[in-house]
């Protein structure tokens, strides 16, 4: 087997764990945007054109809520901020690439290909070759997501409407906040948010979201701060 | 906006900052202020949306027993902190609001 061929089934064996938990996560999204009002071609297509687990919740959801689209699109590029932290981390591993190879591997780029390949990158350094490790890891969850995203359109549609599934929706997100609350700065940056949501409910064009979210960036920053301050000290 | 535009924006956003630095390496440097702050962007965002989807009935604040929504998401909550799992929180959320509703 040659080093690339290696490489890229060394990738997709070290995504399988992760592809495990992804398939019925995918699933959840392709039932819940159909169920938010999104037809069929745009539930599945969001899975390839945004290509981002969280940001197509969030925007299943607001599009239900008939949020405006500019706050939308907002609100995705807020949640994918941190894939700039992705870019960053990886860039020193893959600078010799062709700007083909930066533009695929780029789009493949999510949190769950980033995960195992930073790790494997760490361990090989700059061995030629193991950007097919990426390749594999990113390729394997994008294939995942787009079957299962499929999976779940065809199950959402034969779920009845009485069955008020737009209720998952907040409840796969309560899902993925509750465990992040370990500590102090996370619990008032979520309450903050949370309270200034409530608060600034009323503001036109959904902009109570994105401040509530800004505040809520703002004080776990803030706390985060001031507790290693207060180490250092 | 139409909901193709909306993604496509997104999806480009998206792709560009995947790509930003890959592409600007070496020109460009995340601050740690930055760095941090990423950190709290889910739990603030998400809660934003969570908290006016459990208390917010029909244009106005609804903290009482009759919110039903709001029941069902604290024993989600209980159930995110304990199990940990998207998809027993969703079942057990889901099932308490059936609950709720039938009483």
């Amino acid at each position: 087997m040659s080093e690339s061929k290696k490489n890229f089934v060394e990738g997709v064996r070290s995504e399988i764990p992760l592809l495990i938990g992804v398939f019925p996560f995918g699933m959840i999204y392709g039932a819940l945007a159909l169920n938010a009002g999104l037809s069929n071609l745009a539930s599945q297509m969001m899975s390839s054109i945004v290509f981002a687990g969280s940001a197509q919740f969030i925007t299943a959801q607001l599009v239900h809520d008939a949020a405006p689209g500019l706050v939308v699109v907002l609100t995705i590029a807020v949640v994918n901020l941190r894939h700039m932290l992705y870019s960053a981390s990886l860039a020193p591993y893959l600078k010799d690439l062709s700007i083909r190879w930066k533009f695929l591997l780029s789009y493949l780029l999510t949190d769950e290909a980033y995960a195992p390949s930073i790790l494997h990158f760490e361990k090989e350094g700059l061995a030629t070759h193991k950007h097919w490790f990426l390749l594999g890891a990113g390729f394997s969850l994008w294939f995942t997501w787009q079957v299962s995203t499929a999976i779940g359109i065809f199950l959402g549609a034969a779920i009845p409407e009485s069955w008020s599934l737009d209720f998952a929706l907040p409840l796969t997100f309560i899902a993925m906040v509750v465990p992040v609350l370990k500590k102090m700065p996370m619990v008032a940056a979520a309450l903050s948010a949370g309270v200034v949501a409530l608060l600034a409910y009323s503001l036109p064009f959904k902009l109570g979201l994105i401040l509530a979210a800004l505040v809520g960036i703002a004080v776990g920053t803030l706390l985060e701060s001031r507790q290693t301050a207060e180490v250092k000290k | 906006m139409n909901i193709w535009l909306i993604m496509l924006a997104g999806g480009l956003i998206t792709f560009g900052m995947r790509f930003s630095l890959i592409y600007l390496f070496g020109k460009f440097e995340i601050s740690e202020t930055l760095r941090r702050a990423l950190h709290y962007v889910p739990p603030a965002v998400l809660s934003a949306i969570i908290f006016p989807e459990l208390l917010i009935r029909n244009s106005s604040l609804d903290i009482s027993l009759g919110n039903t929504r709001l029941l069902a998401g604290l024993v989600a909550i209980l159930t995110a902190w304990f199990s940990r799992s998207t998809l027993l929180t969703i079942l057990v959320g889901m099932a308490a609001l059936f609950l709720m509703q039938w009483l």
